[in-house]
């Protein structure tokens, strides 16, 4: 293997590597631009910003930082095309269809955007004196009520940051309505399609998880888990749709089993998407669901976050709610913290985070809620559930569709790697997309399905997009049925070739060393 | 609907090509209870861009925002000038609509923008190596006491008076339910922590010792004896930054010594947003990165030799490991970390270092005109950007008198420890490089009236 090239693609490297034959001596081609580092195009004294006056003088004695922090810099021209340059080397759901299934990858609007600027919003301190900052206030307690009436809860805890946050939030609850019930319970049971974040969220919370055995109809087998509960079981974590695509038909009844049985009922609601405006969790039986609201509700992904993840909350649990939450008076906003809960709310679990949430979430979120409106968010659903359909009919006689026989899916279509010719795998399907200029679908999840393709188009496709898609995905499963060779080391039109994920782990670079 | 593609052409020919003859056959595994069949009552339908605009702008005119007038806010997010470009490149649709790195051929630009956020804020920090992000400090600080945890074997975690009471709240929250003993209580008004009894306070089964560089009343203090008690005890020493800005001045926490440092990023490049989304910082030295929560950027080549980057050390995480993995967190957050390397990058060593210097100028030039309103003291000997006023009166009243005056003049101390009593004179005031002498005068003769 060649050396690490800290320059880029030099055009030696074709000697020694033997990449391709498209040498120049940038190492770029065309429009698509290498980037070197900013510690390798930076300088200490180099600086992007410019300041009115000279520093002063500082007194700090001992602590005055002596050595150099090794902090590169670049003039503002330079560092705008030093990110423009980046970003060039992202797929985004700007440029096409992102079927990331789970994942909700949905057109970001830009109204959106505009709004979470306004400076009301963007320019407020959290801890302003609260009679300046009631439309700060007013926003929250209105996505609030829209998320209660969506879900048909009772309450709803907005501050957890994320998905994961909110699950943290859900079993903190369940956790606190236990104690309150003076019940040491310790056992949440998760089926083995659930996200990896419910089991590590369960145990991050103290609680010693359990699998639910599944039916072959890909979803939670209602008499094993019956069989489980007991006593020393304080809930379970279901995902509904689940992470298979699939509505959990007897939600209701599983819900009913928990209750009869002494525990809580969390819905993992990263798929509401599928049914916002359709369904209500709160007629499931559900006691807690945390709603992402950069999923369903189109916040966008920004590569990996911020999310938010606010709480609905059934009656049972709605006691246990974290601090701080905003209540309405007449016209005023109030905030129920810690010094104002004994009154309002003695029995809250506490503070999850610093602060109030993430307000620039809520501002999209309520923006994209008040444009679609309860009309558009049932079309929202219905439009999700349909091109998931269109795609998984399109493939069929195609890819292996483990639950198609089965019944519809919901938002999200899930394949599976059988059929495929000796040495192919999921994982060639997917970096064959690559090269047909789509993002792949998530692979390898849910882990119940060997080789598993969960493909999730949204609602914001065209059907002439998803014809195209379609089109491409069968072209790549035939190459993949066929054994074409040439698939195996796709893609060959990405900046990077496969990249060696074992060396990255085996020998961990993870700042720059130079 | 603007959003929503499909015509209802394409909708009945979609509907023919499943074999479904309506929308509803497609939702038939809903029991019929739970179907709802048309809209939500009493929820409005759809709006024109110009309507909600409307709506969502009369409700942001509903608060003060802080560039409408003086402004002394801090206490854990600081209102700093963004450069222009920041919000522009954090705009571009390959950034922001981007998921998630997890197929790194197609994700170079944000896996080289991680490894960089990573860098930077290792060297800023002064430790070895950062991951890609927390959800913001609070979180960061109790996920640092349950690293500790891990490593240390030991579960009592001594917090520093110091610490922001809303950290200090998040690790009580989380405490309660997992088993961890904290050790903490509230500041006394003293120019400095007694450092030497937290000190003599760490015993065998002491994990972690917490400490906030500059604290909640803005004080800033060696850490390195702290530090070396710390590694005699076989404890580690977490320092917690919410205003990085100071770094470009001051020591780093790794410098002195401090085993895990984490941080609110929201200082560079974010922005107030009402308390979010932040960003939080996580870095610690390099032997306990196996012991990380959260997402790690690695540098790696590809087929061809080429250099490239991937997310690496992933067995820690919850989607390999489920509940094994060292934290639960999945997403970060990924376009705060962006906001805050493209800010760190067009400052550079010498802009962070001029900007530092400008804010702890400008807040020497407060904290004198302050001290000179009759009956008001300062109760730092030390401090960056924010100090600690004492006040003749409860700060409280006299924040929402100021506000009256359209003067935004603080943190009090009533809010931040509503139960204490003893520190309720206090009002913890913040001065970066958006304040002008103006401000500062027109903040000293209010606070010199209210008080009056």
């Amino acid at each position: 293997m060649t050396a690490l090239n800290r320059a880029g693609w030099r055009p030696e490297m074709n000697v020694a590597g033997g990449a391709d034959d498209s040498t120049t001596f940038t190492g770029n081609r065309a429009l698509m631009l290498e980037e070197a580092l900013i510690f390798e195009i930076g300088g200490s004294e180099t600086t992007g910003v410019d300041f009115d006056e000279a520093a002063p003088a500082a007194d700090l004695g001992a602590l005055a930082r002596a050595a150099p922090i090794g902090l590169p810099g670049l003039s503002e021209s330079e560092t705008v095309r030093h990110y423009t340059r980046l970003s060039r080397q992202n797929y985004a759901i700007d440029l096409g269809l992102f079927p990331l299934g789970s994942c909700t990858m949905k057109h970001n609007p830009r109204l959106n955007e505009k709004v979470a600027r306004m400076p009301g919003f963007a320019d407020v301190h959290p801890l302003q004196p609260q009679e300046t900052v009631q439309g700060a206030y007013a926003v929250i307690h209105e996505l609030a009520e829209w998320l209660i009436t969506l879900t048909g809860m009772h309450s709803v805890a907005m501050s957890p940051k994320a998905g994961a946050h909110g699950e943290l939030c859900g079993i903190l609850c369940i956790k606190a309505a236990l104690e309150a019930r003076g019940e040491d319970r310790r056992v949440i049971l998760v089926p083995e399609s659930a996200h990896g974040t419910n089991p590590a969220t369960a145990a991050f919370a103290g609680f010693t998880v359990e699998d639910i055995p599944a039916t072959e109809a890909g979803r939670v087998n209602l008499e094993a888990l019956k069989a489980r509960l007991g006593p020393d079981v304080a809930g379970v974590m279901i995902t509904n749709p689940n992470t298979c695509g699939l509505f959990e038909r007897e939600m209701k009844a599983i819900s009913d089993a928990v209750h009869a049985a002494g525990g809580y009922v969390y819905c993992d609601g990263a798929n509401f998407n599928a049914i916002v405006g359709r369904v209500r969790p709160g007629d499931l039986g559900v006691d807690a669901m945390h709603i992402n609201l950069h999923k369903t509700f189109s916040t966008p992904h920004g590569g990996g976050g911020p999310g938010s993840g606010p709480v609905v909350l059934s009656a049972a649990l709605a006691p246990f709610a974290p601090l701080p939450f905003v209540t309405k008076q007449g016209d005023d906003f109030r905030l129920i913290e810690e010094e104002n809960a004994g009154e309002d709310h003695p029995q809250t679990f506490g503070r999850m985070t610093a602060f109030h949430g993430q307000m620039g979430m809520f501002t999209r979120a309520l923006t994209y809620i008040l444009s679609h409106g309860a009309d558009g968010l049932k079309q929202v659903a219905e439009d999700a559930v349909l091109n998931a359909n269109y795609v998984l009919r399109s493939l069929d006689g195609v890819l292996d569709a483990p639950f198609a026989a089965s019944g519809p899916c919901m938002h999200e279509a899930l394949f599976s790697d059988k059929g495929l010719a000796e040495g192919f795998s999921t994982l060639d399907i997917a970096k064959g997309l690559i090269d047909e200029g789509y993002h792949p679908m998530t692979v390898y999840f849910p882990l119940v399905v060997h080789g598993a393709m969960l493909v999730e188009p949204t609602e914001t496709e065209s059907k002439a997009a998803l014809d195209q898609f379609i089109g491409a995905l069968r072209s790549i499963a035939m190459r993949a049925k066929n054994g074409d060779p040439a698939l195996k080391s796709a893609p060959h039109f990405a900046p990077r070739a496969r990249l060696d994920e074992t060396l990255a782990a085996r020998r961990p670079v993870l700042a720059w060393e130079g | 609907m603007r959003y929503l593609p499909l015509t209802n052409d394409d909708r009945a020919a979609m509907l023919a090509t499943i074999g479904a003859a309506t929308i509803d056959d497609l939702f038939v595994d809903v029991p019929a209870e739970a179907r709802l069949d048309g809209p939500i009552a009493g929820l409005p339908n759809h709006a024109s861009e110009l309507a909600v605009e409307r709506h969502m702008g009369a409700l942001a005119r509903r608060s003060r925002a802080a560039g409408e007038g003086p402004f002394f806010l801090g206490a854990g997010a600081y209102r700093h000038h963004v450069p222009a470009s920041v919000d522009h490149l954090i705009q571009r649709g390959e950034f922001l609509t981007a998921y998630t790195p997890y197929q790194p051929e197609i994700a170079q630009g944000t896996l080289q923008m991680l490894f960089e956020f990573q860098s930077q804020v290792a060297r800023l920090l002064g430790t070895d190596v950062a991951n890609a992000s927390m959800y913001d400090g609070s979180t960061a600080c109790w996920e640092a006491i349950v690293m500790a945890r891990r490593i240390t074997k030991r579960a009592k975690a001594l917090l520093s008076t110091g610490l922001h009471p809303h950290y200090r709240s998040v690790a009580r929250t989380m405490a309660k339910y997992t088993g961890d003993v904290l050790v903490d209580g509230d500041p006394s008004l003293e120019a400095g922590t007694d450092w030497a009894a937290l000190a003599d306070s760490i015993d065998k089964d002491t994990s972690c010792v917490v400490v906030q560089y500059p604290d909640i009343l803005g004080r800033i203090d060696d850490m390195t004896k702290l530090a070396e008690a710390c590694q005699a005890a076989g404890a580690l020493l977490i320092a917690v930054v919410t205003e990085p800005v100071a770094l470009g001045l001051i020591k780093s926490p790794g410098e002195m010594g401090a085993d895990i440092v984490v941080g609110e990023g929201q200082s560079l490049g974010v922005g107030l947003q009402f308390g979010g989304p932040y960003v939080g910082l996580f870095a610690c030295k390099t032997k306990y990165v196996r012991q990380m929560p959260g997402r790690l950027c690695g540098e790696t080549v590809d087929a061809n030799g080429k250099r490239g980057f991937v997310l690496t050390l992933s067995t820690r995480e919850q989607h390999i490991r489920r509940e094994k993995a060292t934290s639960n967190i999945c997403t970060n957050s990924g376009l705060c970390a962006l906001a805050f390397s493209i800010h760190m990058t067009l400052l550079g060593e010498a802009g962070l270092r001029q900007l530092a210097a400008i804010n702890h100028g400008r807040a020497k030039a407060a904290a004198a005109e302050l001290a000179k309103v009759p009956g008001v003291s300062v109760l730092n000997t030390s401090f960056f950007n924010e100090f600690t006023l004492l006040l003749p009166t409860a700060a409280r009243p006299v924040i929402h008198k100021l506000a009256e005056k359209d003067i935004l003049g603080g943190v009090s101390l009533g809010r931040l420890y509503p139960d204490n009593a003893g520190l309720e004179n206090g009002l913890v005031v913040a001065v970066t490089e958006t304040v002008t002498e103006a401000d500062i005068s027109a903040f000293a003769a209010a606070l010199k009236e209210v008080l009056a």
